[in-house]
Formats: C-alpha cells, structure tokens, sequence
C-alpha cells in the first residue's frame, strides 16, 4: 500500500511540475500576476509532496519491505539502518528520485526569495526547473519506478511491476541482496549526494540565465542573483570529487585515488565550466564584458550536468547497444539536445544585446589573462569529453572497442594543467582594465626569485625529475605570489588603519572575502597539486608472496608480515581476513598495519582494504592481495609508497575553509551590485 | 581458421623468441617475479571488466591473465609480444589507449584541432574586445588604473568601506 501511494504521489508531483510550467508561461504571455503566483505556489509545493515521497521510499527501506524490487535490490536484513536509509541513492531507481527531492528543495529555497527587483525572471526561472524536476520525475514514473513491486505472473515468471499484472501473486523474498559493499565506506555515503547536490545546484544559475534571455534583460543582475549558488554548487561538487577519490583510495585497492574512468570524467566536466564561468562572472561584474560567453559557459554546465547523470546513469558506458535498448538513455540524450539546442537558440536570439560595454585595454589585463584561464578550461574539457565519448563513437562505427586510458589524459592535459598554474601565479598580479610587462613583472620577481631558490633546494635534496621540478616550482610560485598579495594589503592596512598586522590580515580578508577567500583556494589546489604529483610522479610498487615472519622492502621500507587470521562475523554476514604487518624504517618499529579482505556472502563480493601509514612525507599503502588457509605457499602482499599523497587530502580541506570565506553572505548583499556607481580605479582593488 | 591463425602465430612466436633469446627475464634465468608480471599487466586492461587495469583487477578470471603473462614471461617473450598476444585474443581494448591506426587517429588528432581553433578565436575576440567600444554607456567604467599604484587603491577602497 505503501508503495502504491509513494507513487501515487509522484504521479502526483509530475503533474502539478506540468501545471507549473504551463502556468507560468501563460502567466508570463498574459501578463497575469495571479497565474505566475499560481505556478510558484505549485513549484513550492513540489518539495514537501517529493518528502513523502521520499519518506515512503525511506520507510520501505527501513522496513525491509522486499517485496518491493528496489528494496529488495540494495538492502538486506543484515544491514544497520543508517545504511538501509543511505541505500536510497544506492541504486538507479532511488538516485533519480533523490535528484528530483534536490531539485525541488533548491527550486523552493530560489523562488521563496524577495523577487521585488527581479520580478520578471520568476515565471522563467520557474519553468526551467520544473522542466527539468518534470523530466527526472517521469525517469521515476515511466521506466525506473522505486516503489514497483515484484509479482509471478501466470507462466511462472517473477518481475517488477508498477501495477499488478493480471492472475499474478506478489512475491516477497525473505531477504534482500543487500547494498553493494564497495558502496557502504563512509566516503560513498557521502560523495554521490555531494556530487548531487552540486550538479542541482547549477540548474538554477542556468534557469536565471533562460529567465534574462527570455525576458531580455541581460544586464549582469543574473549573475549577481546567483552568484553564491554558483559558488556553493562548485563546493558541493569540487567536494563530491575529492571524496571520491577519498573513496578509492580507501576502498578500491589500487593504490590511487583518479584512475581517468569515464564515470568520475563525469563528474569532472560540469566541474571544468563551472570554474570557467566562476571566474569569468567576474569579467562582467567589473568591466561589462564577455556577456555572451558567460551564457555559453552556464548552458554548457547544465548540459554537461545532465549529460554526467546521463553517463553514469543510462548504461552507455558499458556499450552503445546496452544504452540503446535501455529506456532511460535514449530519453536523456533526447532531454539534453532540446534542452541544449533550445538555450542555444535563445542565445543566439539575444546575441546583440549581449555586446560588451567596455573595451579590452591590454593583453596583460586581468580580463585577458581570466580569458586565457577560460581557453586552457575549456581545453582540458574537450580532452576530456573527446577522451569519454570516443570509444562510443569507435564502437558506432567501427564496432572496434577501445579504452582511452590514463595515458591519453595525462599526456594531454598535463601541459594545460601547467599552464592554469602559471597564470593562477600571475592574474592576481595584474590590474583590471590595464597591465604591461613592467608593472607585472614588478610585481613578480621577488616571488619568482624566492620560488627559483625553493626549486634548487628541491633539485639537491629532492628529486632531479624536471616534470617534478617544474611542477614545484610553480607550486611554490603560486603559494608565494598569494601569500604576499595577502602581506601586501595588510600591510597597506596597517599602514592607513594602524591596526597590527593580523587584525589587519583579518579585516582585509572579511572586508573582501571573494577575493581573499579565492587566494585560499589558490593555495590550496597548490596543496592538492603537491599530491598529485607526488603520487603521479614518484609512486613505487612492489608485490610479493611471503611466508610469516619474511619482508617486503621498498624505499627504505620493511614490511614484515607477521601473522593472518580468518573469521565470520555473523551480525553482518561478512568474512573477515586480516593480516598484521610490522613497519620498519631505519631498523625501527614505525607501526603496524592491518591490510584485509571482506568477503560479504550476500553480495558474493570482496572488498580489498589497504592498511595504510600516512605521514606528510609518504603513504606506506599495503594491500593483502591473495591468500588461502589450506595451502602452504604463503600470503601474497602488494605494497606501495605513495609519496606526498597526503598533500591533496590536507589541501582539500584548506579548500572547503577558502570556498566557505568566499561564499559567506555579506552583510549587506545589495552593497555589491552597484558597478555602476565605482570608477575603474575602484574596482580594480577591489575584486 | 582462427585456430590456425592463433597457432601460426604462436609457432612464430616460439621461432623469434628462439632467435632473440634473450628477453629480459630470462637473462639471469630466474622466473618472472611479480612485480615484473605487473609492470605487463599494468599497460593492460581487464579484457572482460569496465575500466578496471589488468595489475589491479580483482576476479578469478583476471588471475589467470596475469598468469598467463607470467608464462609467456618465463617463455622468454617480451612485453610488445605479450601486449600483441592479449590484443589478437580480446581486441584493442584491452591496451590502455587506441591503437595509432585508421579511425583511431581522430582520437588523437580532434582534441588539438579544436583547441588550436579555440585559440584562434580568442585571438580574434581580442583583437575585437582591443577595438574601442562605440558610443560606450555612460555607467560603464571608462578610466584606466595606473596597475601599480596598488597602496592607493588600496586605501581607496579601505576608506569606502569603513
């Protein structure tokens, strides 16, 4: 019964999402101010009908109702509540239905804003995120149906179905088949509605973008209204990556953390236009600039956000036939091109409105160089989307499958990455409306001395690898160009306020937390790039099958293995078997380590989990990789030393500090929005 | 037929390695060791799995390639031969990037294109956005800063928003 009315009421919600649209679009024509408030009303009662509906859905879970498919699909009695509730965005069916509770939660909390100033993109807003919460709700209602129930028909199968077939008798299995275990590490729990969040998050500054092409007013009051929901988003999803990567490091047992797969590519796109479009706003905001191009950056991260569900969602990975005989994918692709072509159109409408209010005055200028950062962006995306979709296109044409792997990306994008590196050195540097060589490079050579020096140091004492050298050297000319951006204002405070030099640090950075808040994040990809390449570039392995009380050695390292254990833990149906590892460096006891394997009988599945020693330094990452109790031959080990890995985990954190600064709500929102009253000189301090 | 090929192929095999005879390996005649079975299996992909490298895969049957790779090792055939064999048994998509051949180069040759053409258009947006704006709006900003007068800028804005 349950089950029925969950249903019931999305049937429910889809058709008021319907009503909405038509509503505000009639509305919008007729200028009738009773029939938009009508059809935001409906939007807002969208969120509370999908809470129940999710609830529903949560209670089944919870209860164990396996008669139900998707119940039955990602749970099983076994398993703790907290994870039979996080199951509901563990399986196809519930994670659309999550997407579209998102959806309506983000469409409710933009349309319950004052509109007063912007009252003419309400009904527009409206219709693209109840055309989009329309399109995932008939996903759910037409071909992935959570609350579907399995039946026997008459000729002695079992299936789902939404209604029950005729002379049919429901059947309920006595268990379930119990989440997948890969997907019960915190990190899972977490990433997938991280990712979700910053994926719906995008819709509404592209549905803000529709509303001022539709109604034609393309000024830049779009981009203010939706400036921190762009900004949070790219936090939710900048987040949702790392902790994938988090997950499989933890998890996966490969020992690394982004292995170029198509489904975390995904992920990464909307991603890459997203931090386009943060900093390119910012053009526009200041100088009344590249209008057109923002449109193009947003309309793209919203199809590339519906195109990553798509990939991980539709089947088209595993094969071009799969995805075409699948229900869902073909209406994705139909979603995305008229969804796509139709923003396009309207851009292309308002093309010459949207010209620029100011001139560029020089190739070094910070508009120039943002420019630039957009160009090495969208280049990275382009690697990246050819990278995904060329093996679709291979297999379509040719019927030849082929994998583009680590080396194709690597290859590509390490020079492009390099690149952003450099110009995150040098744009903080330069002016708004006018630079040249010599005020930049005054501006730059005392870092770049001090970064120079560091590199040296390195090169004795570090590494001679000149990929590496390179990399540390704009590392370090980074953080150091940051950091006396940040000496250079407080001492100007200091000097015209008298404060002391860490009020004045903080004053400066609350004063103009975009700014300052985006510095911190500067700094802290330079952390996460320190990782990075010290996992990419000096990353050792080496495997072996060993006897207790014999060793693996590698840099230094000797891990003696010292003793293995099997048992059955009964409470969550899973076999543990777990080794102990003595760490030695130098001669001493450094730790020990516990590399396992789970087996989960439901799942008939294992989970390979490393023990792993994490220092600043190194990753000591040791993975038990095969050992049987009957047999004499010993337990085969596969160590690695993952050097500075920790850096991208330290450096995410520092991350999420820079995007909060940056994204905390000024005391006075309306502040901001007066371009028109500053002269240049102005803004160009004060971005 | 293909039973013929495979077997030519492996008499072929045989016949070169006999000519080499001296793969790395089998120079200090001691039999492959793990890491170097690895160091093969990592430039491969799972020839049945999604996306999953051969070093790192998990399943029975990946098991067995990885063994398979350390015979042919311990044979005395080389990496190129071993990755040849796996190509021929199971298809191009076990190597970790298209082969260089026919179609396959658009894989490699589309990124640059539509890069150097996006290069090109900034350029030329450029060169438009250096053109003075006509009959510019008043509310616009007109002036240049002088970039290095930071201090003043500085203080500027420090006296606004006090």
């Amino acid at each position: 019964m349950l089950a029925e009315f969950g249903y019931g009421v999305l049937v429910v919600t889809f058709l008021l999402a319907l009503y909405s649209v038509g509503a505000a679009i009639f509305g919008y024509v007729n200028k009738s101010a009773a029939l938009v408030e009508s059809a935001r009303r409906s939007m807002l009662l969208t969120f509370p009908l999908l809470t129940v509906a999710a609830l529903s859905l949560i209670l089944l879970l919870v209860r164990g109702d396996f008669n139900v498919q998707f119940v039955y699909e990602v749970t099983s009695r076994s398993m703790p509540t907290y994870l039979k509730i996080t199951a509901w965005w563990g399986g196809q069916a519930g994670s659309l239905l999550f997407w579209s509770w998102l959806m309506s939660a983000f469409a409710s909390a933009a349309t319950l804003r004052k509109w007063d100033r912007d009252q003419e993109f309400l009904p527009w807003v409206i219709v693209v995120a109840n055309v989009t919460l329309a399109f995932f709700l008939a996903l759910n209602i037409l071909f992935e149906n959570p609350f579907a129930r399995l039946y026997q028909t008459f000729d002695g199968n079992i299936a789902a179905y939404t209604f029950a077939p005729a002379n049919s008798t429901p059947i309920t299995p006595a268990d379930g088949r119990g989440l997948n275990p890969l997907l019960r590490h915190p990190g899972m729990i977490i990433h997938p509605p991280m990712l979700y969040l910053g994926f719906v998050a995008y819709v509404i500054p592209f549905a803000f973008a529709i509303a001022a092409l539709v109604t034609g007013r393309t000024d830049d009051r779009w981009i203010r209204v939706t400036r921190r929901w762009s900004l949070w988003a790219w936090l939710f999803l900048s987040f949702g990556l790392v902790l994938g990567g988090r997950w499989a490091y933890d998890v996966l047992g490969w020992g690394g953390y982004w292995g170029w797969d198509p489904v975390e590519i995904a992920a990464f796109m909307p991603w890459l236009t997203g931090t386009a479009f943060l900093h390119s706003v910012m053009i526009q905001e200041k100088r009344g600039m590249l209008k057109q191009w923002n449109m193009v950056l947003i309309i793209l991260t919203y199809a590339l956000v519906i195109f990553g569900t798509f990939l991980t969602r539709s089947g088209v990975l595993s094969s071009v036939h799969a995805f075409a005989q699948s229900a869902i994918g073909p209406s994705f692709f139909v979603f995305i091109g008229v969804t796509f072509v139709t923003s396009i159109g309207l851009l292309i409408h308002r093309w010459a409105d949207l010209k620029a209010e100011a001139e560029m005055k020089s190739m070094l200028s910070r508009e120039a160089l943002f420019l630039l950062n957009n160009l090495l962006f969208m280049s990275v995306l382009v690697v990246s989307f050819w990278g995904v979709i060329f093996p679709l296109i291979s297999e379509l044409f040719t019927g030849q499958k082929v994998t583009v792997g680590p080396p194709f990306y690597e290859r590509a994008n390490s020079p492009l990455f390099a690149a952003l590196m450099f110009l995150m050195a040098i744009a903080p540097l330069s002016a708004w409306g006018h630079s040249t060589v010599q005020t930049l490079g005054r501006a730059i050579w005392k870092p770049a001395i001090a970064a120079a020096a560091i590199t040296v140091v390195t090169f004795f004492t570090y590494t001679q690898n000149w990929i590496a050298l390179i990399g540390f050297f704009l590392v370090a000319l980074v953080v150091l160009v940051t950091l006396y951006e940040f000496w250079r204002g407080a001492r100007a405070r200091q000097k015209t306020q008298g404060e002391n030099f860490f009020s004045a640090l903080a004053h400066l950075t609350g004063k103009n937390r975009r700014r300052y808040g985006g510095y911190i994040i500067h700094i802290s990809m330079m952390l996460m790039a320190i990782g990075i390449l010290g996992i990419e570039l000096f990353q050792t392995e080496t495997q072996g099958t060993i006897q207790v009380g014999e060793s693996l050695r590698l840099q230094g390292y000797e891990l003696v293995y010292r003793d293995i254990a099997q048992w059955d833990d009964r409470s969550t149906n899973v076999n543990y078997t777990r080794a102990v590892m003595e760490v030695y460096k130098n001669d001493q006891l450094v730790t020990k380590l516990h590399p396992r394997t789970d087996y989960y009988y439901e799942a008939q599945q294992n989970m390979t989990i490393p023990g792993v020693r994490s220092t600043m330094a190194d990753d000591v990452y040791v993975l038990l990789v095969d050992w049987e109790p009957a047999s004499a031959i010993g337990a085969t080990f596969k160590l690695y030393i993952n050097p500075l890995v920790n850096w991208l985990w330290v450096g995410s954190l520092l991350f999420l500090v820079g995007v909060i600064i940056a994204a905390w709500p000024e005391k006075d929102p309306e502040r901001a929005t007066v371009r028109a009253t500053r002269s240049a000189r102005q803004t160009s301090a004060a971005d | 037929m293909k039973h013929t090929l495979r077997f030519t192929f492996f008499v072929l095999l045989l016949v070169l390695a006999g000519l080499l005879a001296n793969p790395v390996s089998a120079q200090d005649g001691q039999p492959p060791t793990d890491d170097d079975v690895n160091q093969v299996a990592k430039e491969l992909y799972c020839p049945v799995c999604e996306n999953v490298p051969l070093d790192v895969c998990a399943t029975q049957a990946c098991a067995q390639w990885r063994d398979l790779i350390r015979l042919k090792l311990s044979q005395g055939e080389t990496e190129s031969q071993i990755k040849q064999y796996f190509v021929e048994n199971y298809g191009a998509r076990v190597l970790n990037e298209p082969p260089r051949e026919g179609l396959n180069w658009l894989a490699y040759l589309v990124p640059p294109v539509i890069i150097l053409i996006g290069a090109g258009f900034l350029v030329r947006a450029l060169r438009m956005m250096k053109k003075p704006v006509v009959a510019a709006p008043v509310k616009g900003p007109s002036v240049e800063a002088p970039a290095d007068d930071y201090v003043a800028r500085l203080e500027e804005e420090v006296k606004k928003q006090k």
